[in-house]
């Protein structure tokens, strides 16, 4: 199977935990993380993740519902869209 | 990798700008579906009409859940149902015959899951063929007795010139629409226009029809983005205006391309062939989405004032660049729509006094869809609603592009007066219209001849 790659986007109060949260259920997915940058802008965290889920164990939608269960317990949004998205907008 | 201000904007455009995909319209070939017996030929379209419907829809849902973007309207263009009449044309009841397969139009669009289904048409630029004429005919009771079915008359083309018999035809057409529908403020007009040059891959609705030349399914995207276009504009207070159109053609490459990438995997999803996007920016009534309200933030105090022609130019022509580079084919109307009711600004500007009739046929002249969704007195004469579609193919026929005219007589309704359609149609101020008339000149009748725009062969 090709490359399906997906970008993960992390927003919320920083607070300790967020990455270990959010890795905790790709890893147990099977999902890989192909890279990993984070900020803080003012008093926002924003940690965006590429992702690699062509061994995925679940569906990207079934990925984006566990996701988002697991920012709402730590009170952030993720959002998580296939990264054909991002190659079509931003590259000629 | 990308870099964060690429992900935060694809992030914003789409969740705090909603960027979505306005509509998926498939194109499908009903010439298939001919049959001697209506009967027959009605079950040929439902069918056919339903089982496309429901692969568009599952294709649909999966595509968006892949990439979080939303895909508003599902349609289905047809073949023009006028060449499905020929047939029957010499019959007695063949108006009725035309009604049937409009309602199981209706009807396959119900079930399958489909907001609108377009094809009720009849291309007539050079004259009536007899399945023109029932069609043409029946167009008011079906407007009327259906939800879904949407119907477009091509009465003008660069080529061929103007068919004044079919313009005067639609006035009268357009008023019984509007009379039959009276109890819903003449809302049946809103499913219909009448066309000059008409696209046959055009996505947008009530125009979209599945042409002769094209294959037997086809898949076109209408793109959406008034609102990220507006927001770039607004940050932009300092640009001139040569350094502005670069940027709206920026953003329009970028939101072209959300557009061509879900419409290639739909296609690819339904096993079937990618056709065209649309460049067009599409409005709605909501906070934000109003192309009215990207002229103002170019520096207008209401869109209608001077220099409210140029802004228009300058983004239709930037969202045409951007959008070329963005698609590998280009379709359907591609410029910007000004449907009035349909955007929220454009209201005000009408409201404020900012925005008369025909201030707006001279900003077709730059734009796309023509003039859309204006609602004017309901004692408007057909002969002067003739006048005015006559008006807008002039300007089309002469500028060699596509334009129509959708507008609603509201019965009993005087200018100035508010109504409100419900939903997508928003609502709107009835317009005025020149109380001058145009009968002797539109009864006249024949054809228009084509201009000449070069001694080319």
């Amino acid at each position: 199977m090709p490359d399906e790659r997906a970008v993960v986007t992390v927003i919320g109060a920083d607070k300790v935990g967020i990455v270990a949260a959010i890795s905790k259920v790709l890893a147990e997915n099977n999902v890989n993380i192909l890279d990993l940058t984070s900020s803080k802008v003012r008093d926002f965290f924003v940690m965006i993740m590429l992702i690699d889920i062509s061994n995925s164990r679940v569906s990207l939608e079934k990925l984006k519902e566990l996701l988002g269960a697991e920012a709402a317990k730590i009170g952030v949004q993720v959002a998580v869209q296939h990264e054909n998205i991002f190659r079509y907008m931003h590259r000629v | 990798m990308y870099t964060p201000e690429e992900i935060v904007e694809t992030y914003e455009m789409l969740s705090l700008q909603h960027l979505n995909i306005r509509t998926i319209t498939v194109g499908i070939n009903l010439l298939g579906c001919l049959d001697k017996d209506p009967n027959r030929l009605k079950r040929n379209i439902y069918t056919k009409v339903v089982e496309t419907a429901l692969r568009l829809n599952k294709a649909v849902k999966e595509v968006e859940a892949k990439y979080g973007v939303e895909i508003v309207n599902k349609r289905i263009a047809v073949t023009p149902i006028a060449i499905l009449l020929e047939p029957f044309a010499e019959e007695s009841d063949a108006s009725k015959i035309g009604l049937e397969l409009a309602t199981a139009l209706d009807n396959a669009a119900e079930d399958g899951g489909i907001d609108y289904i377009g094809g009720y048409s009849a291309l007539v630029h050079k004259g009536f063929t007899k399945g023109d004429l029932t069609l043409i005919q029946s167009i008011s009771e079906v407007l009327s007795s259906t939800n879904r079915v949407c119907s477009c008359v091509n009465i003008a083309s660069t080529r061929t010139g103007i068919n004044v018999d079919a313009a005067l035809k639609m006035g009268e057409v357009i008023k019984k629409t509007s009379e039959l529908t009276a109890d819903r403020k003449g809302v049946g007009c809103a499913k219909l226009v009448t066309f000059a040059n008409a696209p046959e891959d055009n996505p947008f609705m009530p125009g979209a029809y599945h042409g002769l030349g094209e294959p037997e399914v086809s898949v076109n995207v209408g793109i959406s983005g008034p609102a990220v276009i507006r927001a770039i504009v607004e940050k932009n207070q300092d640009l001139d205006l040569r350094q502005l159109a670069d940027l709206v053609k920026r953003t329009a490459f970028k939101v072209t391309r959300v557009g061509e990438l879900l419409g290639r995997e739909v296609a690819k999803l339904m096993d079937v062939q990618f056709s065209t996007v649309d460049l067009s920016l599409a409005p709605t009534p909501k906070q934000g989405e109003s192309i009215a309200n990207i002229l103002e933030a170019m520096g207008l105090e209401r869109c209608g004032a001077p220099g409210t022609t140029a802004a228009l130019m300058l983004l239709t022509d930037a969202v045409k660049k951007g959008g070329s580079m963005a698609t590998t084919f280009v379709g359907g109307l591609s410029g910007a729509f000004i449907p009035v009711s349909e955007d929220a600004g454009m209201v005000e500007a009408v409201r404020a006094g900012a925005l008369n009739l025909e201030k707006l046929e001279a900003m077709t002249a730059v734009c796309s869809a023509g003039l859309d969704m204006i609602a004017v007195p309901g004692d408007t004469p057909a002969e002067t609603l003739a006048g005015i579609i006559l008006d807008e193919a002039a300007i089309c026929v002469s500028n060699d592009k596509p334009g129509g005219v959708r507008i609603i007589p509201v019965p009993h309704a005087k200018a100035g007066e508010y109504v409100d359609f419900g939903g997508l149609l928003g609502s709107t101020v009835v317009m005025e219209v020149s109380r001058f008339r145009s009968d002797r000149f539109v009864r006249r009748g024949g054809q228009i001849p084509a201009p000449i725009h070069s001694f080319r062969g």
